[in-house]
């Protein structure tokens, strides 16, 4: 255990079993510092901002607008379409730009996650498009999308059942932890990393998770309501971030 | 119930005295929001007033838009709305020669028309009506559609006003395109500059006395 020692101040508060010292200093519950914004990009329809820690997603609403092609729409329901990027210069050696299979997973993955939530059916043969660009990396970018993506659905006034809230839960080594970094992500010792997203809505239905690596059924469990906690945090900073937005125009 | 900016999933009010109206829904005795928006109560009646949002077309609403393409049976208009519109040559009210349709409306011509009918298959326009067809000259620009409600006021007071303070004569459409009729081009960019200000001001309370505020300040 080189890089996580256990701090002595706050085990003497819990059970000192579970307790390491993040190497960030942060509470095993704690998130990093967060912060939302809607209207970042004036020509789209719905937008916003969100940052945890180091990582910043933007996303942009376009729509509803008809669907093209035209062989996809749907004259049932609506449907929403969702385009993750990272920027070339999110992450500290440069990506190739451009769409690649993780990107191409974590779209889906998001549009999964959001579908639920938004109510399509009032939109028939017509689309929403959601753009999602990282621009900075540090872990936790598909659930920082998705944060902001769910903002920005609501700015567009698009009609939605709740708002969806992302946090990634992480087990590093035997223990869980909220908001994985990079640096956490790579953690080597013990059992390993294991990380899993979760989006959920502000009554606490999940709508998607995923799970990379290895974890006991009971602790999936806690890590569940672990992530219920959590997006709650991040339910209010949304929920304050598209308030603000209005008074802050009030005041011009 | 006071005036409150309220976002999607949110607990407006709860108890079986009130009712859902628009972009709201009730749930187990709750109403909540549906969309982002100012919430309103009117006779027990909860109702959301979207912010933001594409136009959503309503029967009978009055908008501008522009001709896109021409076939035998009428002109599609663009006007805004996800599905484009589409005006018949059986809802012009004068003879037109289906071999010279472009001499009526061309490509590219800016309309005034009413929404008649919406269905499966699309938006009907007619412009059988005084002060609809081609528009011949003026400005024409677009603001946000959510905010034509606070540009026109209560009872058109906001657009009077702007009216008698420009000299020009102004078409809202409901689709968020406006189009300005003035003297003078001065005039028009006058007007043009007051309506952007009323939108940049709508949540303001007592906005027409900040507008009438405005004119005193900017007039020549």
């Amino acid at each position: 255990m080189a890089e996580f020692k256990v701090k002595s101040k706050i085990v003497s508060e819990t059970n000192s079993k579970n307790l390491f010292q993040r190497p960030d200093g942060r509470g095993i519950k704690e998130m990093r510092e967060t912060e939302a914004k809607v209207g970042v990009v004036p020509a789209a329809d719905g937008s916003a901002m969100f940052r945890t820690g180091k990582t910043i997603a933007i996303a942009a609403v376009y729509g509803p607008k008809k669907m093209h092609p035209q062989h996809k729409q749907d004259p049932a329901t609506g449907q929403i379409r969702c385009e993750y990027n990272m920027i070339s210069f999110s992450v500290d050696e440069r990506i190739r730009p451009g769409r690649n299979r993780r990107a191409m997973e974590i779209s889906e993955i998001t549009k999964w996650a959001l579908e639920p939530s938004v109510m399509l059916d009032k939109y028939p043969s017509q689309v929403i498009d959601v753009h999602i660009n990282i621009i900075q990396a540090d872990a936790g970018t598909r659930c920082a999308g998705i944060n902001a993506a769910s903002l920005a659905l609501a700015h567009a006034g698009v009609p939605m059942k709740d708002l969806v809230s992302s946090v990634s839960v992480g087990k590093l080594d035997k223990t869980l932890v909220v908001d994985l970094t990079k640096e956490e992500e790579d953690f080597e010792e013990g059992e390993g990393p294991t990380d899993i997203p979760i989006s959920m809505t502000s009554s606490g239905k999940v709508t998607h998770m995923q799970l990379d690596g290895k974890i006991g059924v009971k602790q999936l469990q806690e890590s569940v309501d672990l992530a219920k906690e959590s997006c709650e945090e991040i339910y209010e900073i949304q929920k304050k971030a598209l308030k603000d937005a209005v008074d802050m125009e009030a005041k011009k | 119930m006071e005036r409150k900016v309220v976002i999607p999933g949110e607990i407006i009010i709860e108890g079986d005295d009130y009712l859902p109206g628009d972009s709201t829904e009730k749930r187990d005795g709750k109403i909540f929001a549906l969309k982002y928006g100012l919430a309103e109560e009117q006779n027990n009646l909860i109702k959301v007033i979207p912010l933001s949002g594409v136009y959503f077309p309503r029967r009978g609403n009055v908008v501008i838009g522009k001709v896109e393409n021409i076939n035998s049976a009428g002109w599609m208009v663009d006007i805004g709305a996800a599905d484009s519109a589409f005006l018949s040559i059986n809802e012009v009210p004068r003879f037109v020669n289906k071999d010279a349709m472009d001499e009526v409306f061309d490509i590219g011509d800016i309309i005034i028309a009413k929404i008649w009918v919406i269905n499966k298959r699309g938006i009907d326009l007619s412009v059988k009506s005084r002060g609809f067809g081609k528009v011949e000259e003026g400005l024409v620009f677009e603001i946000n559609p959510n905010k034509v409600p606070r540009v026109i006021g209560k009872e058109g007071s906001m657009i009077k006003l702007i009216k008698e303070n420009t000299g020009s004569d102004i078409t809202v459409g409901q689709n968020g395109a406006v189009l300005i009729k003035g003297p003078t081009i001065d005039d028009e960019l006058f007007a043009k500059r007051a309506i952007l200000h009323v939108c940049e001001k709508s949540f303001i309370s007592g906005l027409t006395d900040e507008i009438t505020k405005w004119f005193e300040e900017n007039k020549k």
